[in-house]
């Protein structure tokens, strides 16, 4: 095989756009409202129509405003928990995950959808990120790679979670990612950040149908920042509370260099908690609302260099051929 | 120059938690009360969290906003086994710090609030008072890397409904921006700043002080504008990216307010106004995108401690 060949991966002909998995994040919610009002079919060059589902997730907790109304809606879907035992009394989220699971998925199952892309915000100063569980995930690494925000900084974050253990909606289909946009209070919807939410589906479905049309995409490199570790606020022993705030110096400084020493904390009564780590790592969800009660003030990750090979849509010849090469096996 | 002279003030209680999302004030008065700050000179301070139960679960209110509960009316109104939460809540606060507008109510109460809203630093209050007026100067000729800006509601005092209406003076402080929920450590520093400069400030009055009079810019509200809705409720548009974050730049004529999600502009017809409260989370559910303001220039007395 030469090496530049592009790796030929399986067609994607059915995309979900997901948004109001918490139902305070607000340009999700209002998108996935904007493209259900104008939703069509839309043909590929050739191969036959792109299936785009568009699913508004938690409808009671949007309708409410609120993250969700009785367990996080985006932690519902490990294996686990998508099969495990639901009694009568389960939290709606719970019962919800299931019925989400049996329109996107079912998850590791031939009927997924290929991809899903799953809308959401923080209140961290973090641009657009792509959050995703793999690395090697071509696909998603493409999408990116090819995606232009002339006004907002962009980056890929990996956490390393298997399959198995992998808990969020966007884990349902055979690819998927969240797609990130802060900052922007919950309840709250900025113009700025709607926009690029829709540019940024535009586009995923843009590159969809190209995709899916036999285009050849070149490979290059992405910098991917993979989850290392996450520090709590300090808290009092008795009550819980936090006992200090993000620093100013780290305040809203999402992907900018930790070194060991750097302010972390500023406590009530003025005095710098600093970093203790040994290895300098990059930040990221810097004071993010929704993580308080997750017991995190910041993520750290490390950032390196991804090779990521060209890559094109198999054709009816190839699928033919790992039939009968899978055959022979 | 006019003089006017006030009576002493040797009662103040600082509030935060009225809205239990609003985290700056909760964490202040926690503060407050962890230092057992309980005197200033010859002023007692009493540090009050108004919403504990909204606070606790991180929510702007339980049933209904503790800071619409303060009207005379509501205030009268008997406890039954379906007064919601805040309204008994409002009574309590009353007792403790009121009764509002009698002679045992506290001489000054603020009130701690956040924004998601680009307001810098302002303190709101309902009618003209000079001590508050006072008050603003001072905090602003000290506080010099926040913008400080007054607002003035033109309520009538039986009609005010928000917690600071309680005390004999009073006014909100209200800081942003800041998510619901969050809380930023330059905002902590700001509205501690100011709380300790207003204190600071009742300390120089009580020691017989005279503040020089002066002239101070207010704004003063004009109105309010809601979101282009559909017919079921849901709002069709975000605040324009040119109005998003300008607070208190003047809105003329023919200035975008609205980009539709479907991509059309809406702009702004009328008077020349200054916005303000431009995109705060809780008031889509109140129907306000956005506040307007004329701007007016008070003339101060100066002020001491009289008889």
């Amino acid at each position: 095989m030469e090496v530049d060949e592009p790796v030929r991966l399986p067609r994607l002909p059915r995309v979900a756009v997901c948004g109001g998995t918490h139902g305070n994040e607000l340009s999700g919610v209002y998108l996935v409202r904007e493209l259900l009002k104008d939703l069509r079919e839309k043909d590929a060059e050739d191969g036959g129509p792109l299936s785009v589902l568009v699913v508004l997730s938690n409808p009671r907790a949007t309708q409410q405003c609120r993250r969700y109304i009785d367990v996080d809606l985006n932690r519902c879907f490990s294996h686990a928990t998508l099969n495990g035992p639901v009694p009568d009394a389960s939290p709606y989220e719970i019962i919800l995950s299931r019925k989400l699971n049996a329109l996107l998925g079912p998850k590791g199952g031939q009927g997924a959808v290929d991809l899903v892309c799953d809308l959401h915000n923080t209140t961290a100063n973090m641009g657009l990120c792509f959050i995703a569980y793999s690395d090697s995930d071509w696909i998603c690494l493409h999408i990116f790679k090819h995606l232009q925000m002339p006004d907002m900084p962009m980056r890929f974050i990996h956490y390393d979670v298997s399959k198995k253990e992998s808990y969020s909606l966007d884990s349902v289909g055979k690819h998927g990612f969240a797609l990130e946009i802060g900052p922007q209070p919950h309840g709250v919807v900025r113009s700025t950040n709607y926009t690029a939410m829709k540019v940024g589906v535009q586009h995923v479905l843009d590159w969809v149908r190209h995709f899916n049309s036999g285009s050849v995409f070149e490979g290059g490199f992405v910098d991917v920042f993979t989850m290392v570790k996450k520090i709590d606020y300090p808290r009092d022993s008795q009550t819980h509370n936090i006992t200090a705030a993000v620093h100013p110096h780290l305040q809203d400084r999402d992907f900018c260099l930790l070194r060991p020493e750097d302010p972390l904390f500023q406590t009530f009564s003025g005095e710098a908690l600093t970093y203790k780590g040994s290895e300098p790592l990059y930040p990221f969800f810097i004071n993010e609302c929704a993580y308080y009660e997750k017991g995190v003030a910041l993520s750290l990750a490390r950032k390196r260099r991804v090779a990521v090979p060209p890559i094109r849509a198999q054709t009816e010849e190839d699928k033919q051929a790992s039939f009968a090469s899978e055959e022979e096996e | 120059m006019e003089q006017t002279s006030f009576p002493p003030m040797s009662r103040v209680a600082i509030c935060g938690g009225t809205h239990g999302n609003e985290l700056t004030g909760v964490y202040v008065v926690r503060e407050m009360q962890k230092q057992k700050v309980d005197k200033l000179g010859s002023a007692s301070v009493t540090a009050v969290l108004a919403n504990p139960r909204a606070t606790d679960v991180c929510r702007r209110y339980i049933e209904k906003d503790l800071n619409r509960c303060f009207t005379d009316a509501l205030l009268r109104s008997p406890i039954t086994d379906s007064t919601p939460y805040e309204l008994r809540r409002a009574q309590e606060l009353n007792a403790q710090l009121g009764p509002k507008g009698s002679e045992e109510a506290v001489d000054l109460l603020i009130d701690l609030h956040n924004t998601t809203a680009n307001m810098g630093l302002c303190l709101i209050f309902y009618s003209l008072d000079w001590i508050t007026l006072h008050i603003y100067k001072y905090i602003q000729s000290k506080m010099t890397n926040v913008p400080v800006r007054a607002i003035q509601l033109d309520v009538p005092m039986s009609d005010a409904y928000s917690l600071e209406s309680v005390g004999k003076h009073g006014f909100a402080i209200e800081v942003g921006p800041q998510p619901n929920g969050v809380l930023r450590a330059d905002i902590f520093n700001a509205v501690k700043s100011a709380v300790d400069l207003t204190l600071t400030w009742l300390q120089e009055f009580s020691s017989g002080c005279t503040f020089e009079g002066g002239e101070v810019e207010a704004y003063t509200f004009a109105k309010h504008v809601d979101y282009p809705r559909d017919p079921a409720g849901e709002i069709t548009a975000a605040v324009h990216p040119e109005l998003q974050d300008k607070d208190f730049k003047l809105l003329r004529s023919g200035d975008p307010v609205f980009l539709m999600f479907s991509g059309e502009t809406v702009t702004h017809e009328g008077e020349e106004l200054y916005p303000f409260f431009v995109n705060e989370c809780a008031y889509y559910e109140k129907n306000i995108a956005f506040q307007l303001a004329r701007r007016t220039t008070f003339t101060l007395p100066s002020i001491c401690l009289g008889n």
